[in-house]
């Protein structure tokens, strides 16, 4: 045996863990691993570093979202509340108040719920189209069901001739051909010793496979990104592309929804004042997530004990950003102001401004501050 | 029970990954859940075991590492750490926090074999 590395021992321990060694013949066996192959520089036993979202698939859906909404130009909110809030009575009545308001403004629902159409029944009776969601087991709804849905309402359709169905097509195809080469590189193989012109033919075969391949595999994602553009010249193109809200109804829940990006231009959470006055604290995620907070059926108030100031504070305190407006959809009172709201068309400003604000104050303040330090030796 | 669709979508991950770059199974996965991310740790633990079976997640060790999230205090002007959105600022005591990181749930590495 050699003495400085081992060399003709069969009985030496491999540098490779995963290699075996036969304990009389000294045969390496370098399959022996647990994923039975072997990768030169490379151990079985790995680490991959990812540091993925798990959201992530669900976040790209929702900017697909937004920008789809965007292209057709419709303003999307997200409604979340506990169940009971009033929410499908307080859309009701706001589309009755925007058909008042601006008769010409399209209005669409997406309803979800884990059962049931009941809810999208109520919203169609008031003659705006609106489209079910069942989730099922799920308690929230998430990108993906929207976008399914939003492809599905009427006002969608009438912009949109149907055209999802080749993509699919096509992957399947693009697959049969790899199939195809493999056999034909295969019959090569075994048929060597035939004529050469036959080859030839073969080979010819074979890159013509090829060249259609990779023609697929470029219209693939091009078709992709293509359909977003001629949305958008589709939609500017067509006279009836007029303003459209589009309401999700979210499933009655005050923890999950927060986490589920929808392509919504805002989350409005919905609370009534038969509810506790401090579940901005309770459920802090879905307070924290929403733009405007409505503390409705304020008609009750005089019956229940529910301290509005106290409410607003907590909401405050979890999102100091928070928009809050009061109102009933019984009786109608406040609906102006939320209209108002729906239809201003920035909702970054109102957050902006109280920065804004912040900032004018805390340089007062500086102010203030340096100009008593430059008194104080004056003073002395 | 949002950690159940949560711990499809780490499977998903997985499942993404390992077509990229095939392994057999995962032996130890680590999740990062900011400490905002609404992820409840003892619901997402028995998702992912509920789920894991027939999968390449199957027999795999996992931690969750759930580090603190921060938010921008404006009365202060600079960054802090909180543990949930409830949390007054450390520095002035003040509730005028805006979350700026912690609400992410990521999959942060895995060992395969």
């Amino acid at each position: 045996m050699c003495v400085v590395c081992g060399c003709s021992n069969p009985g030496a321990t491999p540098s490779d863990p995963n290699v075996a060694v036969h304990p009389t013949t000294g045969d390496l066996h370098f399959g022996a691993g647990t994923a039975r192959v072997s990768v030169p520089g490379m151990s079985q036993a790995r680490a991959i570093k990812l540091e993925t979202d798990v959201l992530g698939a669900n976040n790209e859906v929702a900017s697909q979202n937004r920008a789809h909404f965007a292209s057709h130009d419709v303003t999307a909110y997200n409604l979340v509340s506990s169940p009971g809030s009033g929410k499908t009575t307080l859309l009701c009545a706001t589309i009755e108040a925007l058909k008042k308001r601006h008769p010409d403004m399209a209005v669409a629902v997406i309803e979800g719920d884990q059962q049931t159409s009941f809810d999208a029944d109520r919203i169609r009776a008031t003659g705006a189209p609106a489209i079910q969601v069942n989730t099922g087991k799920g308690c929230h709804l998430d990108a993906p069901m929207v976008a399914e849905a939003f492809s599905r309402l009427d006002l969608h359709a009438a912009h949109h001739p149907t055209h999802e169905e080749p993509h699919h097509a096509h992957a399947h195809e693009h697959e049969h051909e790899h199939e195809h080469e493999h056999e034909h590189e295969h019959e090569h193989e075994h048929e060597h010793e035939h004529e050469h012109e036959h080859e030839h033919e073969h080979e010819h075969e074979h890159s013509h496979d090829h060249f259609h391949a990779q023609g697929h595999d470029h219209v693939h994602p091009d078709e992709h990104g293509h359909s977003h553009d001629t949305d958008h010249v589709h939609s500017h193109d067509h006279p009836h592309a007029e303003p459209t809200i589009l309401f999700i109804e979210n499933v009655g829940n005050l923890v999950c929804p927060a986490m589920w990006d929808l392509g919504e231009a805002a989350k409005v959470a919905i609370l009534s004042v038969t509810e506790g006055e401090d579940k901005p604290l309770k459920y802090p995620d879905m307070f924290a997530a929403a733009k405007l907070m409505i503390l409705n059926k304020i008609d009750l108030l005089p019956h229940v004990s529910f301290d509005v100031a106290r409410c607003k504070e907590f909401a405050r305190r979890v999102n100091p950003g928070i928009e809050i407006l009061e109102l009933s959809a019984t009786t109608g009172e406040g609906m102006g102001a939320w209209l108002d709201w729906l239809l201003a068309d920035d909702h970054d400003r109102h957050a902006t401004d109280a920065l804004h604000a912040r900032i004018a104050q805390l340089e007062a303040e500086l102010a203030q501050a340096k100009a008593q330090i430059t008194l104080q030796p004056a003073k002395a | 029970m949002h950690e159940l669709s949560l711990a499809g979508g780490i499977l998903r991950v997985l499942e993404q990954t390992r077509a990229r770059d095939p392994f057999e199974r995962v032996t130890h996965l680590r999740l990062e859940a900011g400490a905002l991310s609404g992820v409840e740790l003892h619901a997402l633990r028995f998702a992912l075991e509920a789920i894991a079976p027939g999968t390449c997640l199957e027999h795999a060790t996992i931690d969750i590492d759930e580090p603190a999230a921060t938010a921008w205090c404006l009365p202060c002007s600079q960054s802090v750490d909180i543990r949930s959105r409830l949390d007054p600022c450390p520095l002035c005591g003040g509730f005028q926090l805006q979350a700026t990181s912690g609400t992410e749930l990521r999959v942060m590495e895995l060992q395969v074999i």
